[in-house]
């Protein structure tokens, strides 16, 4: 595909490979993730799509078995390279996960303010004021600024989810990836996440697997298509979903499999 | 095969229960509550026995410290100190030993570690305790006279924790070896705990930027705390109530002091030791009433470490409304 030329290249995938022990599940895939894009990573399940995504921020190397080979750049530099503390990149790319995964022993107040503890040093004020944005980013704020205080699992689950994207966002990532944000919501909850999309795009990148084509086609200024472990094609979303040129994306997109 | 007859198989009646089964149920049930029984059997018996000396103390034995066998005075409060005083040092001692060892097995070990270190830790609970009492003996006593108690005293010497003069048999031993003791239980349900809090939760930690130290400090221990308590309750519960260890170590003296370097006795101890000795009606009385409070503080111990271990492992604690 061909980003627009003005575009900063703000993630890109070079030649990148994730394996568990030798069994190959994202095979040689290079792709570029334009700065304040949303890319949809889209393909049937076990695609590879999710492990894909989780080696942007180099999560995949914690699982069983989990190694890559090939790079990715952020900003140009080699997120996999010997110097660079996993922990920091994780820092500059934030995540949010299919389930919402609030801490459910913390309030809602120090779940987003968790994000921020870790990274340290800052006055209450900060805190307060970093809590509050980034809940205000997530569309969240006018919900529980009232019961900050209470517990996070006195959220629904839409609600849960907006929090946990608010906690990514509370240590100021350049980066969001989100793995199917939506597979446990409603379709209210649904569409508050894929509105928010809109909204976020204008600070930060963002990559989001998804496995509903229609989402992919709402939310994305991009639209990748993995199969097999294979990125098959990868374009502008309303040429990819009109013209694809590749067949099989074309019988996936036309739900002849998947 | 079907060739497309009417005619329906002999079909089993519908109406009434095998009379095998019937038998094996009433023998079943009769087996399972036949443990709860002798449990109430116990404790009827310790209050039939020990009777006679709560008629004649009342609740002053839970606090009068004479212990005198001949004028027939009887107070149990040193023996209710020492031991909850040597389970609690127990539990410092080996709380943060056991919760590391869960932490890291679960953690941070390199996987092929994991099994061996688990299996050695847990094997410590196989050893008899008079073996643990001998060991305190002739190994723990003679190391911490000579490594520990000098230095400790340099160190915190002006505190009352560590007045008098140190012969051995004190309420250190007592508590040191207790330590050992539950440290393998406390890290064996800590352990199954930790491995209970799923990996969505220290992914989610993980993926906002924190340190494998971070994400056990933020998700993975809040996560398990209940369940974490409980491990440490049970372990609880084990030190109050061993005997043969302690009875070797601690001094045997009916004593209340501060000071963990002086001898002290646990109500355990007192039991075993001086059964045989008890010549008079009371007496016997009186030591049947030490062992009701023991059973009567273990038991409710136990069922609080239970309980919150069970709710861990249910997820009726924390989690299950967040899935």
């Amino acid at each position: 595909m061909a980003p627009p030329a003005d575009a900063r290249l703000q993630l890109e995938a070079v030649r990148l490979t994730a394996l568990y022990g030798r069994r190959a599940v994202v095979k040689d895939v290079s792709i570029l993730f334009p700065a304040h894009s949303v890319t949809a990573v889209i393909g049937p399940s076990g695609c590879g799509k999710s492990t894909f995504l989780r080696c942007l921020n180099r999560m995949h190397e914690l699982s069983e078995g989990g190694w890559v080979t090939g790079t990715v750049l952020l900003d140009g530099a080699d997120v996999y390279d010997a110097g660079v503390d996993p922990v920091q990149l994780r820092r500059r790319i934030g995540m949010v996960f299919q389930r919402p995964t609030p801490f459910p022993t913390m309030t809602i107040y120090d779940n987003v303010a968790a994000g921020l503890r870790v990274n340290g040093g800052r006055s209450r004020g900060e805190v307060d004021a970093a809590v509050e944005q980034a809940l205000r980013r997530a569309a969240l704020w006018d919900e529980v600024k009232d019961r900050l205080k209470k517990s996070a699992l006195d959220l629904s689950g839409g609600q849960q989810q907006r929090l946990c994207i608010a906690r990514a966002l509370a240590p100021e990532p350049e980066v969001l990836l989100l793995d199917e944000p939506t597979a446990s919501l409603d379709p209210a909850g649904t569409q508050r996440i894929e509105e928010l999309c809109h909204e976020l795009k204008h600070r930060y990148t963002i990559v989001i697997v998804t496995h509903n084509l229609q989402q992919a086609g709402r939310v994305s200024d991009y639209t990748a298509f993995f199969y097999l472990g294979d990125l098959v094609e990868v374009g502008r979303t309303e040429e990819l979903f009109t013209k694809p040129a590749q067949e099989q994306t074309e019988a996936y997109i036309t739900g002849r499999f998947g | 095969m079907d060739d497309g007859s009417p005619v329906a198989p002999d079909r089993p009646a519908l109406v009434g229960r095998n009379a095998v089964d019937r038998l094996y149920r009433a023998a079943l049930t009769g087996l399972a509550l036949s443990l709860p029984l002798l449990l109430v059997a116990l404790l009827a018996e310790l209050v039939a026995s020990a009777w006679p000396a709560i008629t004649r103390f009342g609740v002053r034995f839970l606090w009068t410290s004479v212990w005198d066998p001949v004028a027939g005075v009887f107070g149990a409060a040193p023996m209710i100190f020492g031991t909850l005083a040597s389970s609690l040092l127990a539990l410092l001692f080996a709380v943060p030993l056991a919760l590391g060892v869960a932490i890291y097995l679960t953690e941070f070990s390199p996987k092929w570690l994991r099994q061996p270190v688990a299996f050695l830790v847990e094997l410590l609970a196989a050893i008899p305790s008079v073996v643990y009492g001998l060991w305190g003996i002739f190994v723990l006593i003679p190391f911490l006279r000579g490594y520990v108690v000098p230095p400790l005293r340099g160190v915190l010497g002006w505190t009352p924790f560590l007045q008098g003069v140190f012969y051995g048999n004190s309420l250190l031993a007592g508590g040191v070896i207790l330590a050992i003791m539950i440290v393998p239980y406390i890290a064996a349900v800590s352990r199954e705990v930790l491995l209970a809090v799923p990996s969505s939760q220290r992914e989610a930690a993980l993926g906002m930027g924190a340190t494998r130290w971070e994400a056990v400090w933020t998700a993975v221990v809040p996560y398990g705390r209940a369940g974490l308590i409980g491990a440490v309750i049970l372990g609880l519960g084990r030190a109050l109530g061993e005997t043969m260890a302690v009875t070797m170590l601690i001094g045997n003296r009916h004593d209340i002091g501060l000071s963990v370097l002086q001898p002290a006795y646990t109500m355990a101890a007192a039991v075993a030791n001086e059964f045989s000795e008890a010549t008079t009606n009371l007496y016997l009385s009186a030591l049947f009433e030490v062992g009701l409070i023991l059973f009567v503080v273990t038991v409710v111990v136990n069922a609080l470490a239970r309980l919150m271990i069970w709710r861990v492992a249910r997820g009726t604690a924390v989690g299950s409304r967040a899935l």
